[in-house]
């Protein structure tokens, strides 16, 4: 490829990077026990709810940050940081697309996610959290119908507070760690999905993130309950706007199965990465845990990572009940100077237990990515059963790929797996599909897309596409 | 003062006693001695004994080293005939250590031809401390670890083996260290230092063994420079009594186009650890690790390795295999780390472990760490039960199922075995294997019975 071409290719600009002038209520940097109290009252919260904040803010203040993980990044001031951004009529909620604020719309327009297209042609329910409030959930009254709630986490505070109480916290304790400490103590909004017993969701819910205010870190919690025989897949979807500080993302994701319920959670993140020096771009702190309860329940995790600059991220299954099934597939790259650590912990703890573990990761440019697993046999799960495989390619003799993946099996009745490769995109390869007069730019493309297939065949369709498109982009320039 | 302090200070108290009274025979040390000992003793203080709070010690508690008071043994006394017995069935050269002293009574080094010297580190101290003092600390410093801190502190005896450019040792060179049941337990701190010349080959055995009554502490330290083009085999034959505790660290420097290559036979000792590192630090060296862990009754064996690729075309396999019965604690815990632009690198890991009881544990970690693109690099790693097809296919033989499972776990072993290239520990550890398995039965007699057919 012509060397100009190339040029141009790398210094491409983030896509995605905008600002929508939308005027926000945004609570001036800093963080003490009366910004949590602005938080809840600003949010209508009952009492219980605001106690429940101020003591994970109380053990927050003890615990010290994660210091484990293959990242480098310099201390964050958690004093530097606005802890609350709403769009502006808070009360004045539109009930229809019609009635969103068009710069809204536009936003997501510029971001390829046509809402109306969306909604009405893939038959999703849309709950768009635009910074910290959720401004719009369409397609409510037919999951009415079916007896599936899907609201903003601040809404079921409000009108459930029953299951919230019941389930909030019970899969990620407050002092899980400090990012879910933090969470906990001033966590704005998120999504909430109740699906009843034997109810399987008429459509695929999703919600995309976008980080918008500057300096506000976004502190999402989103709670998904399944009960018996129910099953719901649920979408996650990310960009953000071009920023020059660095902005803290700590969200906390909860997910219970009840027997033979089945939650399929599917991410795609694409936040900024920050510039080719490594300024900038997102800090992705996140606790993700499915509790597989009942028996026979399945939790299933999909993720496709491409943004963010530092990512820490470990999206987890806890196997309770007899035969319960947990997997995880995951596509990390990162290029520029990102930094990924992410992988799964599968706990084994009721007999017959499954587990399997796909995870592909791609480095590129001067990027470091890092998979730490952990698979943990318990001695009363017989018969458990796990399969990991991670894969690595680098792209550039710049970036670093690393594997540590802890297995503690204490069953001899339990069968293990791990295998792990590292490799680079083969010259003879690349060569193979250049005398087809493929190019190399598509060679990569093709040969990246073929590395990470596995994965996204897991991804419901639409992501699929999102996610292939996503991954060209990312690696774009990087190869030559 | 916390628990942790009074634990380090026993130590403390034990190496101002020895250093004393060594002070008092010998007069004083060289200073370069005195200061690495200081050094070391300064450094355990500070580090306490690692908790597994440490991310290197997560699976492995040291509490019975710790809280434990061991003393220094006083003499190398050791029956001939009971020696003898433990002595592995080898024609060889023969250094022979009794707790961790030097005896000369035990040794053998008859017929040792010229460019290798294998000497006693008291006695390569005496004749030329400066000689030792260049290389002795130079890979396995203080900073490694509290053990590391610990054996430099009491530093006293060991080997020094040294092969000029050039040789080549047909018959392998036997370290070999037992150990004694006594009335109080003790400990030793053997230094090990070897020097492979260029081009030199030589085959070296650690062995470890004992009284079975023994409880004894080992805290070893092996330093290992393998030259340009050398070729070096060393095995490591761990078959300590039970109630042993035994902590190893090697550290193996390789030159250019040198091959390393360990066998990692852990058979006995109550708590074991052994850290294996290779700097591959030219062009075209080749570390190969073989490993077999084998653990009944409550056992803990602990191994890391680390494989760093420093230079550009290098290469390293390894295969470990762990056997784990009863209520026996494996770890496992390998790195392949290829540094930046250290490229066509070829790295390959992997690791197997049976468990043969509900209760019997293992933690694996297999992890990659890599920061070039040119390479190759995979590992695997799987836990599991026999294959009861396997089972039902020998039963269909006629072949009773306890021998049938007794048949396929030396299989398990052989894959590691067959890499070992001296006879006579292959079969030690084949008859051990079979030998330990709950179904003990007539294995041994089909394994010797296999034996007699090979040698037909």
């Amino acid at each position: 490829m012509a060397s100009q071409e190339m040029e141009q290719l790398v210094r491409r600009e983030y896509k995605e990077g905008f600002v929508t002038d939308i005027e926000s209520d945004t609570l001036p940097p800093g963080l003490d026990e009366g910004t949590i109290a602005f938080i809840s009252k600003k949010k209508g919260e009952p009492e219980w709810m605001l106690e429940w904040r101020l003591e994970a803010y109380r053990k927050w203040l003890k615990m010290t940050p994660p210091s484990w993980a293959h990242l480098d990044y310099p201390p964050i001031d958690y004093q530097a940081i606005s802890y609350f951004s709403a769009p502006k009529r808070p009360e004045d909620r539109p009930q229809s697309l019609d009635e969103v604020d068009p710069k809204l719309l536009e936003t997501y327009e510029k971001l390829g996610i046509p809402l109306h297209e969306r909604a009405a042609l893939a038959g999703v329910a849309v709950d768009a959290v635009f910074d910290s409030v959720s401004v719009t959930t369409t397609f409510k009254e037919k999951l009415y119908e079916a007896g599936v709630i899907f609201c903003s986490i601040s809404e079921a505070v409000k009108d459930y507070p029953e299951l919230v109480k019941q389930y909030l916290g019970s899969v990620v304790p407050v002092t899980d760690n400090y990012f879910a400490a933090l969470n906990s103590a001033v966590f704005t909004d998120g999504s909430f999905v109740f699906v009843p017993k034997g109810v399987t969701c008429p459509m695929e819910l999703s919600t995309y993130f976008r980080i918008n205010a500057a300096n506000t870190g976004q502190f999402e919690r989103t709670l998904i309950i399944c009960e018996e025989g129910a099953q719901v897949s649920y979408l996650e979807g990310c960009t953000a706007p071009m920023r020059d500080e660095n902005q803290l993302h700590a969200a906390v994701v909860e997910l219970v199965a009840l027997d033979d319920a089945y939650i399929k959670y599917s991410t795609v993140q694409n936040w900024y990465p920050g510039d080719e020096d490594g300024k900038g771009g997102i800090y992705n702190f996140v606790t993700k845990r499915g509790d597989c309860r009942g028996d026979r329940s399945r939790i299933s995790w999909t993720q496709v990572e491409t943004g963010s600059a530092i990512t820490w991220k470990y999206p987890s299954c806890v196997l309770r009940g007899k035969e319960s099934i947990g997997e995880f597939y995951s596509v990390a790259v990162t290029n520029g100077r990102q930094q990924a650590d992410t992988g799964t912990k599968m706990i084994h703890i009721g007999e017959g237990t499954r587990s399997s573990i796909i995870s592909k990761g791609i480095s590129a440019g001067r990027s470091n990515q890092s998979y730490r697993g952990l698979v943990k046999i318990g001695p009363r799960a017989k018969g458990a059963r796990n399969f990991t495989q991670c894969d690595s390619l680098l792209i550039g003799d710049q970036c670093g790929a690393h594997t540590f993946p802890y297995q503690e099996i204490g069953n001899s009745t339990a069968t293990v797996e791990h295998e792990a490769t590292t490799s680079k995109i083969g010259e003879d390869q690349l060569f193979y599909c250049q005398s087809r007069g493929i190019s190399e730019e598509d060679a990569v493309s093709m040969i990246v897309n073929g590395f990470c297939k596995d994965v996204f065949q897991e991804l419901p369709m639409e992501f699929a596409v999102e996610a292939e498109a996503l991954l060209s982009v990312t690696l774009e320039g990087s190869v030559g | 003062m916390s628990d942790v302090t009074s634990e380090v200070q026993t130590f403390l108290d034990r190496l101002a006693e020895r250093s004393a009274r060594r002070r008092e025979a010998q007069g004083q040390e060289p200073t370069w001695i005195a200061a690495r000992r200081q050094a070391g003793a300064a450094r355990f203080e500070a580090l306490g004994f690692p908790t597994r709070r440490d991310e290197a010690w997560k699976y492995t508690d040291v509490r019975a080293i710790a809280r434990g008071d061991f003393a220094l043994a006083e003499d190398a006394e050791f029956s001939p005939a009971a020696a003898a017995a433990l002595t592995l069935p080898l024609d060889a050269y023969r250094l022979t250590f009794v707790d961790g002293l030097f005896s000369a009574a035990l040794s053998q080094l008859d017929g040792l031809p010229d460019g290798v010297t294998v000497t006693p580190l008291s006695r390569a101290l005496e004749e030329n401390h400066e000689a030792v003092g260049g290389p002795l600390g130079r890979l396995t410093g203080v900073e490694f670890s509290p053990f590391s801190a610990l054996n430099t502190a009491f530093v006293e005896e060991g080997a020094v083996v040294r092969l000029a450019p050039g040789t080549v040792v047909e018959k392998p060179i036997i370290l070999q260290f037992l150990s004694r049941a006594g009335e109080r337990a003790v400990m030793s701190h053997p230094r090990i230092l070897v020097e492979a010349g260029g081009r030199s080959e030589a085959t070296l055995v650690e062995h470890h063994v004992g009284e079975e009554a023994a409880a004894n502490f080992t805290n070893l330290v092996a330093e290992v420079i393998v030259d340009r083009g050398a070729h070096l085999t060393h095995y490591k034959l761990q078959e300590a009594p039970l109630s042993d505790l035994h902590v190893a660290s090697i550290h193996v420097e390789q030159g250019r186009d040198s091959t390393y290559t360990s066998f990692n036979l852990n058979l006995g000792g109550g708590l074991v650890r052994t850290d294996l590192i290779s700097d591959l630090n030219g062009q075209n060296a080749t570390s190969n690790f073989y490993g077999l862990f084998y653990g009944q009754g409550r056992q803990h064996v602990d191994s890391h390795t680390v494989a760093n690729h420093n230079a550009p075309h290098t290469f390293s396999n390894e295969n470990y295999k762990g056997i784990l019965d009863d209520r026996a604690h494996g770890v496992f815990n390998g790195r392949v780390v290829v540094k930046r632009d250290s490229q066509k690198i070829e790295g390959f890991q992997s690791n197997a472990n049976l468990l043969l009881s509900d209760r019997a544990e293992i933690d694996a970690k297999p992890e990659l760490e890599i920061y070039a693109d040119d390479v190759k690099c995979s590992h695997g790693t799987t836990t599991g039960q026999l294959d009861p097809e396997a089972i039902y296919a020998l039963r269909a033989r006629g072949i009773d199922e306890q021998t049938a499972r007794g048949l396929l776990t030396l299989a398990f072993a052989g894959e590691v075995l067959e890499a070992v290239g001296l006879d006579a520990i292959a079969e030690r550890v084949e008859l051990a294997v079979a030998g330990k398995l709950p179904e003990r039965f007539n294995l041994a007699g089909l394994v010797e019975a296999a034996v007699a057919l090979g040698d037909e």
